[in-house]
């Protein structure tokens, strides 16, 4: 039955959140207009709070209709035909949600109605002009998904769209309550846990940076140009930490699921979340300067709105289709890009505007800032941030520039840098150079007064331990006969700088007080990670070079890179220090720890079940017996790769899968990868024969007698003896049926195989049920019997042995990477937590609320120990 | 001079060379006829070309890849938007989905006689133009 109820349901609830976010914004205004922050038209404001909860009902009606629509597999619904399928999990049900841009920006609203209650709770006197360009935000965001077409104008595109509203195909006209029976899927590589956690954070990412922009706005608009910093770090801190975990969530994924060899491929859709991080951090920076020194507001004002504004500018690319040929995976063009370029351009333009009409009354420092103020590295150490971001800016933005050019009728065709990489690197890594090293001495200099004897008394001991230290790495690179670059050099004793002076200022600041300690944490952090992708991706190193000998190219002879390698199955291959087979296709079996070999099932015509024809076992324990029904999921295939050191000859082994996805247009490979604690071996399959199976040959029919032996496929093999047939789950054999089977042993490379083609007589009907081995690329059909010779016919096919094309790398100390992520959100964290202690201490004296019935944040009893 | 305005011209200067680097390592579309003149003048900067694999039915034609022999050689034709057809050669394993794409996007220059790419992008029929749904035939 055609269930257009819950989708009508979830379209009102989308008009309802509409219209309660105008009124919401509109009474706010009102709320707020013509009054000093603190005094606020109560009666306004009691309408725009019942507006707003009327809108977060709306939007937590629409997600529930949406949900509702995927799990229960409503595929009358475009959204869940296309995002969805009947054997989905329900956890990654929670990811289709987000794979479409509609469900994307459903998150996102959600995330800010969720914030927006906790500000209604908690910002007190900032409440109405806070929330007033909260929802003023809200309403365009929900204007994204409200699907309502008004004269030939469509604004908005509904998640709640019926599939025959959507696709234009004949089984509509003859049947318009026609329900496909399953859905297209879920995208391969978003089944992955990372992708259930990573779109919130990121989201919540993007919501955060709402927060300060709002106080940044409210503050200008209420000519409170100045105590507005206060929340605003504390906001800040919380976005940045979010969107920063955020953003290395992603790059995890991309490195455990894709296969471009790394976590980082600077596509645009990457760098659209990395430019508003960097801008952000900035702007943290800009307010703590204020905060301390009380310098730099203007500069803390221009860079919280640019935080913002760039995520608008980010959205817009990403989802707009601006980016076209130059990213692989921004989202499908939905027509919205007239709406985002107008939602990008009245918060641009407002915002602007605000500041250049408050720009004079915005203080100033009148002091000069010498050499041995901190506040000054600071402020370059936030240029350089800045600058960073603007070289991604530039170069992320040249299909803009593309489509600008088209649009005013100049023929443009600028493409990326063909060497991105390169082109980023170069400018990115004196960035890095730059942030670590100023972070190192500000954070030093922060805490002391500073003269030329007192610089000097506390650098000296991290900055001789640098120089000892950057000296030692080197000595080790040359001793491993690798090449250390100059630039390499730099970066390298920057960021051990940076750890260590922050590593002496966070000794003496436990002594004084822990909780101060965040931003030298934190900073720790920034230098690991910078040490980890200098090691990671600097010294990347390909492990599986061509080593056969055959050069095929017959254009070149120079040395070319030739990056991978081709296994034949169960033949051995040497491959950097290591000596690689490949040992055949594995499946996953739910409830069955690790992988099944393909050649232990027999697979039925149900996808999703198989027999097994061997016990199933791990160690003792064995899951199912043989003639058991399992379930299979049968879309991955796993690739068995055993790795032996030659030198200490111990052996692991990856399971680097692949998945043969039609719909994705061909193999869609995942990497494996085993963790050293210095090193990771990274590998993943480039390429398998034809996934649709092996070609066999044409069946040669041999006659045998018991006994007898016989090569087949260059393998040396006997017929062992014909016997009564025991593998017989699949055939449902009666009373009066007869099954006989040859069994064969076949010496492969290795180890032994038994193949049993059987020969079944039912109603003096024959039957034949060949026998096959991948491994061996053989085939077997037992073709007749002449009982009174005692000779059997059997025909034999043969196909191409099986083999994997494999790429492996090893990556050093990419460790560091991810353990100074952790480093830098625990340093986030303190510094928020510490500013919420400092806030609370303060609020008693600032605190002249509209409201004072209200109850103040309730104060942890947690304090410091 | 104040600091800050030391300050300033050193953040305009950073930005001017950033704006310079990236102007020179832009890319253009450009096609093999321009190619070829830019490695004739002995430029090998590299370049990206759009182009169509030529077909004869649902065949490609000229798609060379023998993984047994050699996995990292892997060569096709390409014509570009301007009809110019140009051998294209790319050192590493045959992308599993070039076989169904439409458009193919090259990045690589010149070399002798052949284009050396570096980068395959493939432009697939999407999966929301897709006009059929499975079984829809069977439940009529």
């Amino acid at each position: 039955m055609l269930n257009t109820f819950i989708g009508d349901l979830g379209h009102a609830s989308v008009i309802v959140a509409f219209a309660a976010a105008c009124v919401a914004a509109y009474s706010y205004y009102m709320a707020a207009k013509d009054q000093p922050l603190g005094t606020t038209d109560l009666g306004w404001q009691r309408l725009a709070r019942g507006a707003f909860f009327v809108h977060g009902a709306a939007v937590l009606a629409v997600i529930a209709s949406l949900f509702a629509i995927i799990h229960g597999h409503h595929y009358e619904y475009y959204y869940a035909w296309s995002h969805s399928s009947n054997h989905l999990p329900v956890y990654y049900m929670i990811s289709c949600f987000w794979e479409g841009q509609e469900g994307s920006f459903l998150l996102w609203i959600f995330w800010q109605v969720v914030l927006g209650f906790v500000l209604i709770r908690y910002s007190k006197k900032w409440e109405a002009p806070v929330m007033a360009v909260f929802a003023g935000v809200q309403l365009f965001l929900v204007s994204m998904i409200l699907g309502v077409v008004i004269g030939d104008v469509k604004i908005g595109s509904s998640p709640f769209i019926l599939l025959r509203d959507f696709l234009d195909i004949p089984v509509f006209k003859t049947d318009p309550n026609f329900i496909p029976k399953d859905g297209t899927g879920l995208n391969a590589l978003l089944q992955n846990y990372w992708m259930v956690i990573h779109p919130p954070t990121l989201f919540l990412g993007f919501a955060l940076t709402l927060v300060p922009f709002a106080y940044a706005m409210a503050g200008l608009w209420k000519r409170e140009l100045t105590a507005w910093v206060q929340p605003a770090i504390r906001w800040t801190l919380v976005g940045g930490l979010v969107l920063g975990v955020g953003v290395m969530m992603g790059a995890y994924w991309a490195y455990e699921t894709l296969n471009f060899g790394g976590y980082w491929n600077w596509d645009p859709v990457e760098n659209a979340v990395y430019i508003p991080w960097l801008v952000l951090v900035a702007s943290l920076h800009g307010l703590i300067l204020w905060k301390r020194g009380k310098t730099g507001l203007r500069t803390s004002f221009v860079l919280v709105i640019a935080t913002f504004v760039l995520v608008l500018y980010a959205t817009f690319l990403t989802r707009s289709g601006v980016l076209g040929n130059a990213s692989v995976h921004s989202f499908t063009d939905l027509g919205l890009s007239g709406q985002l370029l107008i939602y990008l351009g009245v918060f641009a333009v407002l915002s602007v505007a605000l500041l250049v009409a408050r720009w004079r009354s915005i203080p100033v420092s009148e002091k000069e800032l010498t050499t041995y103020n901190p506040e000054l590295w600071v402020f370059v150490g936030a240029t350089v941030l800045c600058l960073g971001a603007f070289q991604v800016l530039v170069t992320t933005s040249i299909p803009v520039y593309n489509a600008f050019l088209g649009f005013i009728g100049i023929k443009s065709n600028l493409a990326l840098p063909a060497d991105q990489i390169g082109h980023y690197t170069k400018i990115q890594l004196w960035m890095g150079v730059g942030v670590v090293f100023l972070s190192g001495l500000a954070q030093v200099m922060w805490w002391q007064k500073n003269d030329k004897e007192s610089l000097t008394n506390s650098l000296t001991v991290p900055g001789i331990l640098t120089l000892l230290g950057a000296a030692l790495v080197i000595l080790l690179v040359r001793y491993n006969k690798l090449e250390m670059k100059p630039v390499y050099i730099v970066l390298l004793t920057t960021a051990l700088f940076g750890v260590l002076a922050n590593l002496s200022m966070v000794l003496t600041l436990l002594r004084r007080k822990v909780s101060l300690s965040g931003g030298g944490v934190a900073h720790i952090g920034v230098a690991l990670m910078l040490l980890g992708i200098l090691a990671s991706a600097g010294y990347s190193n390909i492990i599986s070079g061509n080593v056969s000998g055959l050069v095929y190219s017959k254009e070149f002879n120079e040395e070319l890179n030739r990056d991978n390698v081709l296994l034949w199955r169960n033949e051995g291959a040497p491959m950097g220090p290591y000596e690689v087979s490949y040992t055949g296709q594995y499946l996953d079996v739910p409830g069955v720890p690790g992988y099944v070999n393909k050649e232990l099932l027999f697979r039925t015509d149900d996808e999703y079940k198989a027999v097994a024809r061997g016990d199933v076992k791990r160690g003792g324990k064995v899951y199912y017996k043989a003639g058991d029904t399992l379930e299979i999921l049968p879309e991955n295939t796993y690739y068995r790769v055993e790795y032996k050191e030659k030198k200490s000859g111990k052996t692991f082994e990856l399971f680097p899968r692949a998945q043969a996805n039609e719909e994705m247009g061909g193999l869609l490979a995942s990497p494996d990868i085993k963790k050293f604690w210095d090193h990771d071996i990274y590998s993943h399959v480039s390429a398998t024969p034809p996934t649709t199976g092996p070609d066999w040959s044409e069946v040669t029919e041999h006659v045998l007698s018991v006994g007898d032996t016989i090569y087949l496929n260059d393998y040396f093999a006997v017929l062992r003896a014909v016997e009564p047939a025991h593998q017989t789950a699949g055939l449902n054999l009666k009373e009066g049926d007869l099954a006989i089977q040859g069994d064969f042993i076949v010496y492969g490379e290795k180890r032994q195989y038994h193949i049993h083609p059987m020969f079944v007589v039912r109603n003096r009907m024959v039957g034949r049920v060949p026998d096959q081995s991948e491994d061996l690329g053989l085939r077997l059909t037992f073709l007749n019997v002449d009982p009174t010779a005692g000779k059997f016919t059997f025909g034999v096919s043969t196909a191409q042995k099986d083999y994997i094309i494999l790429k492996a790398m090893e990556k050093p100390f990419i460790n560091l990477l991810w353990s100074g992520t952790l480093l830098m959100a625990l340093g986030f964290g303190m510094a928020f937590v510490k500013r919420r202690r400092d806030t609370s201490a303060t609020l008693p004296a600032t605190d002249n609320d509209a409201k004072p019935l209200r109850a103040r944040p309730v104060q942890r009893p947690r304090q410091v120990a | 001079m104040k600091k800050s305005h030391i300050l300033i011209l050193a953040v305009i200067a950073a930005a001017i060379g950033i704006l310079m680097t990236t102007s020179a390592d832009v890319s253009q579309y450009v096609s093999f006829k321009e190619a070829r003149e830019l490695a004739a003048e002995g430029k090998n900067t590299k370049v990206h070309v759009v182009g169509r694999l030529p077909r004869s039915g649902q065949q490609i034609m000229g798609l060379e890849y023998n993984p047994t022999l050699d996995p990292n050689y892997f060569a096709f034709t390409l014509v570009d938007t301007n009809r110019i057809a140009q051998r294209v050669v790319y050192f590493n394993p045959k992308p599993q989905d070039f076989d169904k794409s439409e458009q193919v996007v090259i990045t690589g220059a010149m070399r002798n006689d052949v284009f050396v790419a570096d980068k395959i992008l493939l432009k697939c029929p999407s999966k929301y133009v897709e006009k059929d749904i499975k079984g829809a035939t069977a439940s009529m």
